[in-house]
């Protein structure tokens, strides 16, 4: 029998305090068990002489401040895992929630997981083909890399990662699985996505935990850690191959913030506390490959950005981790544009090593830095135009306009259901940029 | 042994309580697994502490034990070509022990006693030694030989010296007499990192640091020994510039230190670097490498010390009389790490949630670049290349700021450049670099009279052409004079075929200083006979449909760097062409 504390010191949001028991040790797993029998999941946070705070992840509605007991654990949070999750749902913090009872014949992993050592990663070269033509030709997604969706509130991206799910060649694979983490998602949203899923033939391949919007707010900060542990897992202990979809990383930084403000830490930007950045990085860096393991773990976190600002803390820092982004842009949406990709705003930095002879075709460097060249000289174009009208623009700056607008409406908007290989990717490409004279063709021969 | 058991802990700050006497800055033993940790403020009994390493686990009432010493890293031969974590661990090691993924507190020593290296005396008996003396040398990759230093701060006498053989690196290979007191010497010794190394002297820095880069040599230039920043935002090419550095300086050593940054950027160096080879010495560049990494998933108080542990490996080498060349990527994740412990210690915020000593702690950073002469009278350097990594890629946020006033070359990073893929995307409009007037004399001695000069005319068109773009934004390019459309269009081609320098083309992505003034007499050429013909009133259009511009912007990817004389038949031909026009006009008038 594990031994039990009685009573708490003082209860304040998610947050207890309590009496320091003797042996507790810092991040321990402690279990709350409350007056009805219900046992509640925390973690110590902050450990001192007199008091120990603990972090309760299903929240402290119903817990008293006499009657409540608190039970060591000896060890970190940890999950238990086999090959029997696939196919299941679990909540935020990794119990089951689909009734199809407890996972047995598990392993239990911790979920902070531990640093891969730089030097045992694999560089990830393999590209994954999803079909949508600004992505493949453009921003390349690479097996192993973490490359996010910013978006903004009211715009598709989920309709955007359901899309890059269904199409992805990663399902040629068979040993392929999708971990899908959920943060204060909304419930149509996690509906539409088991829809797709389903429907798509893969619900078997799905590992979901789930954290809506409607559930403890603290939950989430554990709901990204747990996902990847469960990734992990699969990846570097049964050969498979990861998708990782994280949605809404932002959800996950606001509940990271609340915690902080309540334990009286010192704010850094905009309110969200000074480790952001490490945090953030504990998530983001689980993505990659290793050197002597057949499995990887790609990951698509997505989140929205605050009032629609790029330089907000949250893509910000997110931006300074992953492999490049994918942004969405609200006039595009606007325009009806699907999928809204703002071109010169995304990026993916493992593209460089993924393309070319080897890997897709030979002049796909030269269409991409060629797209991405002409595309930004159109803005300037469009920006004269409106001063001078289009009338008066040069011969030249006229063809950038019609460029400008066929690259938007055949090369960016090919719908949701339209899937194109990366040669007809490629060969639109040539296709559209023939529309320019030959001069301005720059970065090709 | 000094001892205090600890009494709190919050993340990777812990706090102990006791007897024990630690000073500041001195290295301890945290708990049961020995976690590595740092004293970093005291308090009467209290001793706070940073730990390298995660701290879950950690109880109250666990041990803390004093080492009576600041933290220190060991110096000796095998550095070179290997990967350490913040705190100098070899990541290889790591993984012998823990696997693919870090486990804690493991404390291994560094120097490989299996490993014999063949040791040559410098000095015989009676030779009278001081401290940095060299006292033989041993060859620590093909390309660099470690010149074995006296540690000691003491003038004294060798009593005993090795004879020629092969040694492992902590064997006494030398006694010094100094008073009544011997002292050992081994190839290997401690340092402080946060205690910078002393020298002799402090030389000025007139020999530029070339880099193979047209954008930094030619128009913005670092010296040996100096120091420059990069800022840029995400996606504009801070880490690629800097591994082009690494890659193809004419530095002896370069000393990498992946700051907070990404593991797979880390795993590219390490995947790439071995397979390259450095053009000074035709050796792979690993043989003059050092890297560090300590990637942004781990602990937060090495990530710290990483940048000290840097400087204080390059300041080695400086004092065996090497140019050592230190790229810091990034310098943000490092300025983060000061601010996410000073909030843990609760210390009153400055700017932006940083700590009010991050401008203090920025100048010493930087203050350890120079070009020095040590004790031993050998001549080397330190050069500081820091990224930057503003947040919202604002500059004028207070780490892009403060550096601004500690470095003496800007090379900053444009998101329009990088959007329209003009890399490397240094703004020519908004970098500088304080070295020019001193490297002055270098460029004239070793490259030609007037380099300065047509750097200047450089300069001075790209000055005009961001005038007249303000213009045609406004009113249309056609409204222009065909002498301003010519400054237009021979910026357009400097830019584009020599400011833009492709990484991917075997003879662009480096490109030796020679070449480059090539380059960028051509342009002027161009510019100068088209403007003759122009004020004859020759129209652009003529000039244009000769193809030369185009011609030229090709010029960076098919001449070879061993084949400079193309310039010269290049130059010859547009001296033709532009003839020919000539000819053609006076004939018709």
């Amino acid at each position: 029998m594990k031994t039990q504390y009685l009573g708490l010191e003082h209860i304040n949001g998610p947050l207890v305090y309590l009496k320091t028991p003797n042996g507790i040790s810092y991040n321990e797993q402690v279990e709350l068990i409350l007056k009805s029998g219900e046992r509640r999941i925390g973690n110590v946070i902050i450990l001192n002489e007199d008091v120990t705070v603990i972090q309760v992840y299903e929240g402290t509605d119903g817990i008293n401040i006499d009657g409540v007991k608190t039970e060591l654990n000896g060890k970190p949070l940890q999950i238990k895992l086999s090959n029997q999750v696939l196919g299941r749902v679990f909540n935020g913090i990794g119990k089951p929630i689909d009734g199809l009872g407890e996972i047995k014949d598990y392993v239990e992993k911790d979920i902070n997981g531990l640093a891969m050592n730089p030097i045992s990663r694999k560089y990830p070269r393999n590209y994954i083909e999803t079909g949508i033509s600004a992505i493949d030709g453009l921003m390349t997604l690479i097996r192993g890399q973490k490359l996010p969706i910013f978006s903004g509130s009211g715009i598709n991206h989920n309709d955007l990662a359901e899309q890059i799910i269904r199409q992805a060649n990663i399902k040629d694979d068979t040993n392929f699985a999708i971990v899908f983490g959920l943060m204060g998602a909304e419930y149509e949203t996690a509906e539409f996505f088991k829809k797709s899923f389903q429907e798509n033939g893969v619900l078997s391949k799905v590992v979901t935990f789930q954290n809506l919007s409607n559930d403890p707010s603290i939950e989430r900060i554990l709901t990204p850690k747990v996902a990847l542990t469960c990734a992990e897992y699969l990846a570097f202990e049964l050969d498979m191959q990861v998708l990782v979809i994280l949605t809404d990383m932002t959800s996950y930084a606001e509940a990271l913030r609340e915690v902080s403000t309540l334990k009286g830490e010192i704010p850094s930007r905009k309110g969200y506390p000074g480790y952001l950045y490490s945090e953030l990085a504990s998530i983001y860096e689980r993505a990659g490959m290793l050197k002597d393991k057949k499995g990887s773990i790609t990951q698509i976190p997505i989140l929205t950005m605050p009032n629609d600002d790029i330089s907000h803390p949250i893509p910000d820092l997110t931006g300074y981790i992953t492999e490049g982004q994918i942004v969405l842009g609200r006039e595009l949406y606007q325009k009806g544009i699907t999928p809204p990709i703002n071109i010169l705003d995304s990026l993916s930095r493992l593209m460089k090593d993924g393309i070319g002879e080897e890997y897709t075709r030979k002049d796909h460097r030269k269409i991409s830095d060629q797209l991405f060249s002409s595309y930004s000289k159109v803005q300037d174009v469009r920006a004269l135009a409106k001063v001078l009208g289009e009338a008066d623009l040069s011969e030249t700056d006229k063809k950038y306009l019609e460029f400008g607008d066929a690259f938007e409406k055949r090369f960016i908007n090919q719908g949701r259901f339209e899937n194109r290989t990366i040669i007809q990717t490629l060969d639109l490409a040539l296709e559209i940029l023939s529309i320019l004279p030959k001069e301005e063709l720059d970065k090709m021969e | 042994m000094q001892e205090k058991i600890i009494n709190s802990i919050n993340g990777p700050v812990v706090e102990a309580k006791g007897e024990g006497d630690f000073a500041m800055h001195d290295m301890v033993y945290v708990g049961q697994e020995n976690l590595i940790g740092e004293v970093i403020k005291l308090n009467k009994d209290i001793a706070t502490i940073q730990v390298y390493e995660e701290t879950s686990g950690l109880k109250i009432g666990e041990k803390v034990s004093g080492t009576d010493a600041p933290l220190s890293i060991t110096l000796g031969p095998g550095l070179i070509g290997n990967v350490f974590d913040g705190i100098e661990r070899p990541l290889a090691k790591l993984e012998e022990i823990s696997g693919n993924f870090l486990a804690r507190g493991s404390n291994i020593d560094l120097i490989d006693s299996q490993k014999k290296w063949h040791f040559i005396p410098y000095v015989n008996l009676t030779n009278k030694v001081s401290l940095n003396s060299i006292i033989g040398e041993v060859k620590e990759t093909e390309s660099i030989t470690n010149r074995i230093m006296n540690p000691y701060k003491i003038e004294g006498e060798i009593i005993y010296i090795a004879d020629e053989g092969d040694y492992s690196a902590n064997e006494t290979i030398a006694k010094v007499k100094s008073g009544n007191k011997e002292y050992e010497i081994t190839m290997v010794q401690k340092w402080p990192v946060r205690t910078p190394r002393p020298y002799k002297e402090r030389l000025t820095a007139n020999v530029p640091l070339i880099t193979g880069q047209r954008v930094i040599d030619t128009m913005f230039p670092i010296a040996k020994g100096g120091t420059a920043m990069i800022p840029g935002g995400f996606g504009t090419g801070k880490t690629m510039l800097q591994h082009q550095i690494a890659k193809w300086s004419d530095a002896d050593i370069i000393v990498y230190i992946g700051c907070g940054e990404r593991g797979n950027e880390m795993t590219e160096v390490l995947e790439d670097f071995p397979k390259l080879i450095d053009p000074k010495t035709q050796r792979p560049l690993m043989e003059r490498t050092i890297l560090i990494a300590n990637t942004s998933n781990m602990p937060v108080a090495a990530r710290e010390t990483s940048i000290y542990t840097g400087i204080t490996i390059a300041e080695y080498y400086r004092d065996m009389g090497y140019n050592v060349a230190i790229m810091a990527d990034s310098t943000s994740r490092w300025a983060e790490a000061l601010r996410e412990i000073s909030g843990r210690l609760e210390e009153m915020p400055a700017e932006e949630g940083y700590p009010s000593y991050l401008p203090s702690r920025l100048s010493g950073l930087y203050g350890r670049a120079g070009m020095t002469k040590s004790f031993n009278d050998k001549i080397g350097s330190v050069s500081i290349i820091g990224a930057v990594s503003p947040q919202g890629s604002d500059f004028s946020e207070p780490v892009t700021q403060n550096t601004k006033r500690y470095v003496h070359v800007f090379w900053g990073l444009d998101r329009d450049l990088a959007y329209s893929r003009h890399y490397p995307a240094v703004n020519w409009r908004i970098s500088y670099s304080e070295y020019i007037d001193r490297l002055e004399d270098w460029y004239k001695n070793h490259i030609n009279e007037d380099f300065a000069e047509s750097r200047l005319k450089i300069v001075k068109l790209l000055q005009e052409e961001n005038e007249l773009q303000e213009i045609a934004k406004v009113v249309g390019q056609d409204v222009l004079s065909d002498s301003k459309k010519l400054v237009l269009e021979v910026c357009r081609i400097i830019r584009l075929g020599f400011l833009q320098q492709s990484a991917m083309n075997e003879n662009d992505t480096f490109v030796p200083i020679e070449k480059q003034y090539k380059m960028m007499n051509s342009s002027l050429k161009i510019y100068e006979l088209s403007l003759k013909l122009i004020e004859k009133g020759i129209p652009i259009s003529r000039i244009k449909e000769t193809g030369i511009f185009e011609d030229y912007i090709k010029l960076k990817f098919n001449v070879k760097n061993d084949n400079l004389n193309e310039f010269d038949e290049f130059d010859k031909k547009v001296v033709e062409e532009l003839k020919n026009i000539s000819e053609e006009y006076k004939e018709h008038t």
